[in-house]
C-alpha cells in the first residue's frame, strides 16, 4: 500500500516520515519514533492511557491516524522535561503518590498539562472533568487532583 | 531511622514515561503472535486447517498443542492450547506467528477450526444436577471447604429472631490498565521470558512444565508492571508460555500482546457467589448461631479457587463471635470463563454478604448498627468461628476512629430529619472487615520468602527478592525495613529487578503476604548483615558487637561517642578482610493447627480489621448513586509510609465504588458480551468524590517492623457499606451486586409505590 508522507513536529523537533495511511499515532510514536511512554490500555478512545497534546488539545492517539499529523505539534510525555528538570505536573505527582503502577500516568499528566495550559486556575469540579477521560485503576484519582491543585496554586 | 519522607523507589521513572514495561520492549528479528480462540464454550476440536493462514504473507507458522513439547497443562488448568476439548468461548486453540502484529491477526483469521458443539452449563446449581454437561471429570465440584462449629440448631432454639436471606455477588474483572503481554527471547542456554507477572517463579514453573525444560533454564524478568490485582498469575504464565512455544519453534524473540478485548474474552475473573445466611440473634442484639452456604462458580478451570473457597469460608461470619456456627461453600465448574484470584479474593463477597445481614440484623432489632457491630465484633480472646482464640484485635478501635470521624450519631440524626419528597435522598451506612494474612494454615500450605542483601564495597547496597512491585509500593517498603534495621538512608539502596536467574524465591505478591511474609525474609537478610558489619566494626573499634548501635549511617557504641565508625568504611573493611557482606533471609509464617473436616483451627496467624462508612446520595429519578463521602479506617500495625497508605486506600475504595454500583462482567450462555471500557464501566475521577482513610496503629507482633499488609483488605469492606447506605436511603434494600441503575431505580420504585399506595 501507498505510504503518506507526514512532516510534524514531535516535543519541538521537526520530524519527517512515511507511514501507511492506517497506521495509528501510538503505534508511530511507539515504534517508528520509539517514545514508549505514551500506553495502551483499551485501544477505542476509552482509558486514555495513549493521551498526547497535538497543537494544544488532548488526543487519544489509539483513534488518531498518524497521516492526519502533517503541520502538528505534538508533546508526548518524553517532551515535558526542561533543562533535565522535571516539570511541576510531574514532581507533583511524586510528592503527592498520585501514581502506583504508573502505566496511566503518562496519558494523565498529559490531560493535567492540557488543562493547566488553558486555564491555569482550574476548580477541582474542572480538573475532575479534564481527566474523566483517563482510567486509573490504582490510586483512586483523588491524589491525582490533589497533584493537579497544588501545581496550578503555586502558580498562582 | 524512621525516614517516613522517602519517594517511592519505581516512580521516578513511571512520571517521567521511561520506565520500560513489557510491550516497550524492543528485540531485533522479533516475531508476533495471535491467538485463535474458541468461540463456543464447550466443544472439541476435530480439526485446524492452517493451510489459508500459512498462505498470508508474513506469518511463520500455525501452533497448536501437538507442538507443545511437554504438558499442555495441569490437570484441571487452562491450557497453554487446547488438546481436545475447549471449555470455555476464550479458550486458545492455535498461535499464529508472523512478522508483523497485522499479519498475525489475518493469519489468526485465516485459521479454520472444526469443532463438535457440546453440551455446556453456565449455572452453577444446574452443574452440580446429576446429569449436568461434565466439565472435568466425572463431577463439577472444583473445591469445597467447611466450617462447623458448636450446634447450631441449639443456636437457633436460643435465637428470638432468626433471619434468612440471600445475596448474590457477580463476576467483575481485574482490569489493570496494562493488559496481558509478554516476550519470550531464545538463547543459547534456554529461553528468556519477560512478563509482567505477580508470580514470577510460579509463571517460570509454568513455561517450564510446557517447555519439558529444567526451571532453572527459564529466565523469567520482570519489567514494570502495569498493575495486577490478583490478574497477572495463571494467566501470565498461559502468556509466557505461548511466547516461550513460539520462540523455541522458530528461534525468534516473539512478543505477545493482548488488545483489551482479547484481555476480558480470555482472562481470569472475580468469583461470582450466590450466598445463604441464615441467623440466630437474641433481643439484647447477641448472635447465637449462623448458617451459611455458599456456592461460588469457578468457570471453565481449578485456578486459585480452592484457596478462595477456604477463606470465604473461614471468613464467612465476618469479624463476629458466633457461638454456633456451620459454613459450607462449594465452587463448582461450569463453560464460563475462569474465576481466580482478584484482590481480596474470596473476602470481598463474604464481606458483603455478612455486613448486610449485620444491618438488616440492627434494624430489625431496632438497635443502632454500630452498636450492634461492637455488641458482636471480636475482641481479644475471643472465639472466631474457625474456634481460633484472637489476639490483637483492633475492631473497637476502627469503630471508634470511625465513629468519630463520621460523627455516626449526629450525622445519622441529621439525615433522618432531611426531607425526603425531592428526588434527592441520602443514606448512610457502615460495614466491618477481617482478613487474615497471607495464605494461612487452611489455605496453600507452603508459605515462605527467600531474600538477599550484598553490601558492594562502596556501602551501597543492592537488595534481590522476588516481590513484584505492582504499583503497591512493594519495592520501598522492602528499602524502608532494610534502612531502619541498619539506620542507613533509603537512598543508599537499589533494589534489583526479578530476575529469576539471580533472585531468591519470595513466592508470590498475593493474599497480603507481601509486607508480611517478604518484608519479614528481607529483614532476616538485614540483621545477618547487621551482626556480620557488627564483629567488623568491633574489632576495630576494640569493643564489643553487643555494645554498638547502628544509626544515622554509622556504628558506634552509645557509651563512648569516640567509638564510631562508617557504615561504608565497615563495607570497605568486609572486602579488605575477606569477610561476607551478604545477608540471606529465609521466612515462613508460623502455622496453626487446622482441622479440615471441621474447618477448625489457627486458620491465620495475623488478622487485619477495619471499619468503613459511606454517604450517598442517590437520585430516585435515574437510580444513579453517589458516593458523596467514604471514611476508611485500616489497622496498618504499623504505617510505613503514610502517603501510601492513604493511596493504598484511597485505590481499593474506587475499586470497591465499582464493584458496588456499576462494574459488571456481562456472560450469556457463556459469551462475554462486555468486552472493552466502553461496556464494562470502571469508575473515572466524575465517579469519586470525598475519601477519607483514617489509621489504626496497633503494631503486628509478627509483621517486619510491626507492620501489616493493606492492598487487599480496603477492598471488602467498600461495598456492603455502600449497599447499607443505599439501604439507608431508600428504606427497602438491595440484596445483589451491582447496586446499578436499574436494580437502584427498581427498588426505588417500589418503594415510591409502596408509600404512594398507603
Ligand atoms: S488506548 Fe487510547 S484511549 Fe485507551
Ligand atoms: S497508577 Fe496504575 S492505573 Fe493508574
Amino acid at each position: 500500500m501507498d505510504k503518506v508522507k507526514v512532516n510534524m513536529f514531535v516535543n519541538g523537533k521537526p520530524v519527517s516520515l512515511e507511514v501507511k495511511p492506517y497506521a495509528r499515532l501510538l503505534d508511530v510514536l511507539r515504534e517508528d519514533l520509539g517514545l514508549t511512554g505514551t500506553k495502551e490500555g483499551c485501544g477505542v478512545g476509552e482509558c486514555g492511557a495513549c493521551t498526547v497534546i497535538v497543537d494544544g488539545e488532548t488526543v487519544n492517539t489509539c483513534l488518531t491516524l498518524a497521516a492526519s499529523m502533517d503541520g502538528k505539534h505534538i508533546t508526548t510525555i518524553e517532551g515535558l522535561m526542561e533543562n533535565e528538570k522535571l516539570h511541576p505536573i510531574q514532581e507533583a505527582f511524586i510528592k503527592h503518590n498520585a501514581l502506583q503502577c504508573g502505566f496511566c500516568t503518562p496519558g494523565l499528566i498529559m490531560s493535567a498539562k492540557a488543562l493547566l495550559d488553558s486555564n491555569p486556575n482550574p476548580s477541582t469540579e474542572q480538573i475532575k472533568v479534564a481527566i474523566s477521560g483517563n482510567l486509573c485503576r490504582c490510586t483512586g484519582y483523588e491524589q491525582v487532583v490533589d497533584a493537579i491543585k497544588e501545581v496550578a496554586e503555586k502558580s498562582k | 531511622m524512621a525516614d517516613s519522607s522517602i519517594t517511592r523507589v519505581d516512580v521516578l521513572a513511571k512520571a517521567l514515561g521511561k520506565a520500560k514495561y513489557t510491550d516497550d520492549l524492543k528485540f531485533d528479528n522479533m516475531l508476533y503472535l495471535k491467538v485463535v480462540r474458541c468461540p463456543h464454550p464447550h466443544a472439541r476440536v476435530i480439526g485446524i486447517n492452517k493451510e489459508k493462514a500459512l498462505a498470508i504473507e508474513g506469518v511463520v507458522a500455525v501452533l497448536t498443542a501437538t507442538d507443545i513439547p511437554g504438558l499442555p497443562c495441569q490437570p484441571k488448568e487452562r491450557p497453554i492450547l487446547v488438546p481436545e476439548i475447549a471449555r470455555y468461548a476464550g479458550d486458545g486453540v492455535a498461535l499464529v506467528v508472523a512478522e508483523s502484529p497485522k499479519a498475525a491477526l489475518e493469519g489468526a483469521e485465516a485459521v479454520r477450526v472444526e469443532y463438535e458443539l457440546l453440551e455446556a452449563v453456565f449455572d452453577p446449581e444446574e452443574a452440580l444436577k446429576t446429569g449436568a454437561p461434565l466439565v472435568h471429570g466425572d463431577n463439577n465440584v472444583a473445591a469445597q471447604s467447611k466450617v462447623c462449629k458448636g450446634d447450631v440448631e441449639a443456636g437457633f432454639k436460643e435465637a428470638d429472631l432468626i433471619l434468612e436471606r440471600e445475596y448474590n455477588t457477580h463476576r467483575v474483572e481485574h482490569a489493570p490498565i496494562e493488559p496481558e503481554v509478554a516476550i519470550a527471547v531464545p538463547t543459547f542456554e534456554g529461553i528468556t521470558v519477560y512478563c509482567p507477572t505477580n508470580s514470577p517463579f510460579q509463571v517460570r514453573q509454568i513455561v517450564a512444565e510446557t517447555m519439558a525444560m529444567p526451571q532453572s533454564q527459564i529466565r523469567l524478568f520482570q519489567p514494570t508492571i502495569g498493575g495486577s490485582f490478583g490478574s497477572k498469575c495463571y494467566d501470565a504464565g498461559v502468556l509466557a508460555s505461548r511466547a516461550a512455544l513460539a520462540a523455541k519453534l522458530t528461534g525468534r524473540p516473539c512478543k505477545i500482546v493482548y488488545t483489551r478485548e482479547e484481555s476480558i474474552v480470555e482472562s481470569t475473573k472475580r468469583h461470582p457467589y450466590k450466598m445463604k445466611y441464615k441467623v440466630g440473634v437474641k433481643k439484647n442484639g447477641k448472635l447465637t448461631a449462623m448458617e451459611v452456604k455458599i456456592i461460588g462458580d469457578s468457570g471453565a478451570y481449578k485456578s486459585k479457587t480452592p484457596f478462595v473457597i477456604s477463606r470465604s469460608s473461614i471468613e464467612a461470619t465476618g469479624p463476629y463471635v458466633v457461638p454456633n456456627v456451620h459454613t459450607e461453600a462449594i465452587c463448582v465448574y461450569t463453560n464460563n470463563v475462569t474465576s481466580c484470584a482478584m484482590r481480596g479474593f474470596g473476602s470481598p463477597q463474604v464481606a458483603y454478604a455478612s455486613e448486610l445481614l449485620m444491618d438488616e440484623l440492627a434494624e430489625k432489632l431496632g438497635i443502632d448498627p454500630l452498636k450492634f457491630r461492637r455488641i458482636n465484633g471480636l475482641k481479644d480472646n475471643s472465639l472466631s468461628a474457625t474456634g481460633q482464640v484472637m489476639q490483637n484485635v483492633t475492631l473497637d478501635e476502627c469503630l471508634d476512629k470511625l465513629e468519630q470521624e463520621i460523627k455516626w450519631s449526629s450525622r445519622k440524626a441529621e439525615l433522618k430529619q432531611q426531607d425526603k419528597t425531592g428526588s434527592i435522598v441520602k443514606g448512610l451506612g457502615l460495614a466491618c472487615m477481617y482478613r487474615g494474612e497471607s495464605f494461612g494454615s487452611a489455605g496453600q500450605g507452603s508459605d515462605y520468602a527467600g531474600a538477599t542483601l550484598q553490601v558492594q564495597r562502596d556501602g551501597s547496597i543492592t537488595l534481590y527478592s522476588a516481590m513484584s512491585e505492582v504499583g503497591q509500593g512493594g519495592h520501598t517498603m522492602l528499602v524502608r525495613v532494610v534502612s531502619e534495621v541498619l539506620g542507613i538512608k533509603p537512598s543508599r539502596i537499589f533494589v534489583s529487578p526479578v530476575d529469576t536467574c539471580y533472585v531468591p524465591d519470595s513466592g508470590p505478591t498475593v493474599a497480603t503476604r507481601g509486607t508480611y511474609v517478604i518484608g519479614n525474609a528481607i529483614r532476616l537478610a538485614a540483621e545477618e548483615v547487621k551482626a556480620k558489619f557488627a564483629e567488623v566494626a568491633a574489632e576495630e573499634l576494640g569493643v564489643r558487637p553487643e555494645e554498638l548501635v547502628f544509626k544515622d549511617e554509622r556504628i558506634y557504641c552509645p557509651g563512648d561517642p569516640s567509638k564510631s565508625i562508617s557504615f561504608s568504611r565497615i563495607a570497605a573493611q568486609c572486602y579488605l578482610k575477606s569477610k561476607s557482606p551478604y545477608g540471606y533471609g529465609w521466612w515462613s509464617p508460623p502455622v496453626g493447627s487446622w482441622d479440615r473436616e471441621k474447618g477448625q483451627g489457627e486458620a491465620y496467624s495475623s488478622y487485619v480489621y477495619g471499619a468503613c462508612a459511606a454517604e450517598v446520595e442517590l437520585d430516585l429519578d435515574l437510580g444513579k448513586v453517589e458516593v458523596m463521602k467514604f471514611v476508611a479506617v485500616h489497622d496498618v500495625g504499623k504505617a510505613l509510609d503514610k502517603e501510601e497508605v492513604k493511596g493504598q486506600i484511597a485505590g481499593g475504595v474506587s475499586m470497591g465504588i465499582g464493584y458496588a454500583l456499576m462494574e459488571d462482567l456481562v456472560v450469556r450462555q457463556g459469551v462475554v458480551k462486555t468486552v472493552n471500557f466502553d461496556e464494562y464501566l470502571l469508575p473515572t475521577s466524575l465517579d469519586i468524590h470525598e475519601i477519607i482513610p483514617v489509621i489504626v496503629e496497633q503494631p503486628s507482633s509478627y509483621g517486619p517492623l510491626g507492620a501489616k499488609g493493606l492492598g487487599e483488605p480496603v477492598m471488602s469492606a467498600v461495598a456492603p457499606a455502600i449497599l447499607n447506605a443505599i439501604a439507608d436511603a431508600l428504606g427497602t434494600r438491595v440484596y445483589d451486586l451491582p447496586a446499578n441503575l436499574e436494580a437502584v431505580l427498581d427498588k426505588a420504585r417500589a418503594a415510591k409505590g409502596r408509600c404512594c399506595n398507603d
